[in-house]
């Protein structure tokens, strides 16, 4: 390979990670400003032993574990993969697929819907590691 | 299912008649079975778990598990009515038929509650899948079966 070639190959790169960063503020935006999400708030949120959820399910770390950067186990036992941005930089990079997720895991771990603060929170929180 | 593997792991003389009745299942439920070929059906039908193959269960139990996914073996697995619906044809279509010695109009939801499934493993697979964190579930069917995801359990 050329170097200039070499140098277009790393610009391609470098872009194609700036789009899939900026489909993640995008993600996060939609949930408010964010300027108004805390990390430690969501870190908080996302260990917490929560209740009105399913009895099997008491918290995001039932799944996810208190480590995001390590990798995850559903009950069934499937790996899950880390949810840290940094050790999975593909996450929340699909609004479908995190909006899914967020509605069936909040219903299952609270019995309700998470409000958009407490996802921007998260989001902020697992990005932020 | 219409290639099946008709030998089953049981050997002696006084097992004889289990083993015939064991075959006898097996003609219809054990094997190889056809893996999951839709795709819809395989993305989210293997998040949690490895995609079910449709033969594993009867069309009643399909119907039931797609008309509750938000209750879901204690969780919310649910989906939007049309992807729910296509699912569930899918499932429905290439469903296995009714395993003897259960009720046609109420089977069990799970696999692991089928007749042929017990007989193949006994109590201490059961337990060991308990025990054993890398397996964690006796649903968790390909930490012991290799080449699950190709439909193949002879292993
Ligand atoms: C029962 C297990 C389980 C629990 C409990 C759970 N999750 Fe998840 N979560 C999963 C699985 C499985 C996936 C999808 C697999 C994947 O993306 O690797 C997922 C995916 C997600 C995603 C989408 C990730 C992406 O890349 O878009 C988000 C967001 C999420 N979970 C947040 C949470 C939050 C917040 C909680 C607590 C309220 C929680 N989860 C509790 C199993 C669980
Ligand atoms: C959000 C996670 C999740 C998703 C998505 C999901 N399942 Fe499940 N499923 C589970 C859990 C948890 C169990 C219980 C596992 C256990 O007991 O070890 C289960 C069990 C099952 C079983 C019974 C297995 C057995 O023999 O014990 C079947 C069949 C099944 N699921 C079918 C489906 C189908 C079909 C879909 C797609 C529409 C689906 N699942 C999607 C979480 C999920
Ligand atoms: C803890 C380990 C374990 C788990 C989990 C497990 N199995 Fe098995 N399975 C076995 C053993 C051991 C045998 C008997 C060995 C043999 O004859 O091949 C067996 C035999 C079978 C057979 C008969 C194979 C044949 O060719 O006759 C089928 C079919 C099967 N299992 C399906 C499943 C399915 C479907 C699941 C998940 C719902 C599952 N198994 C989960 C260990 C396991």
């Amino acid at each position: 390979m050329t170097r200039s070639t070499l140098i277009l190959v790393g610009a391609l790169a470098a872009l194609a990670s700036a789009a899939v960063a900026a489909d993640r503020r995008a993600i996060i935006s939609a949930y408010g400003d964010p300027a108004g999400f805390s990390a430690a708030r969501g870190k908080a949120f996302f260990e917490a032993r929560h209740t009105g959820g399913k009895p099997e399910t008491p918290s995001c770390t039932t799944c996810h574990t208190a480590n995001p950067r390590a990798e995850g186990r559903t009950r069934a036992g499937k790996p899950i993969a880390p949810m840290a941005v940094s050790a999975n930089p593909e996450r929340f990079t699909d609004p479908a697929k995190v909006e899914k997720w967020f509605r069936r895991n909040c219903n299952s771990v609270l019995g309700r819907e998470c409000t958009a603060k407490e996802k921007g929170d998260v989001l902020t929180y697992l990005s932020s590691l | 299912m219409h290639i099946f593997k008709t030998t089953v792991g049981l050997a002696g003389g006084a097992l004889a008649a289990i083993a015939m009745s064991v075959q006898m299942v097996a003609a219809d439920e054990i094997g190889r079975v056809r893996a999951v070929s839709d795709r819809t059906t395989f993305e989210e039908c293997s998040a949690c778990h490895m995609a079910y193959p449709p033969a594993l269960l009867p069309a009643a139990s399909w119907e039931r598990i797609m008309a509750t996914l938000s209750d879901h073996f204690g969780e919310d697995a649910s989906l939007d009515p049309k992807t729910t619906k296509h699912i569930r044809d899918y499932l429905v279509a290439n469903a296995g038929r009714v395993p003897r010695g259960v009720d046609p109009a109420s089977p069990p939801l799970r696999i692991d509650e089928m007749p042929w499934f017990r007989h193949e493993h006994g109590s201490r697979t059961f337990a060991r899948a308990k025990s054993d964190p890398n397996i964690g579930s006796i649903a968790n069917c390909a930490a012991c079966h290799r080449g699950v995801d190709r439909g193949y359990f002879d292993d």
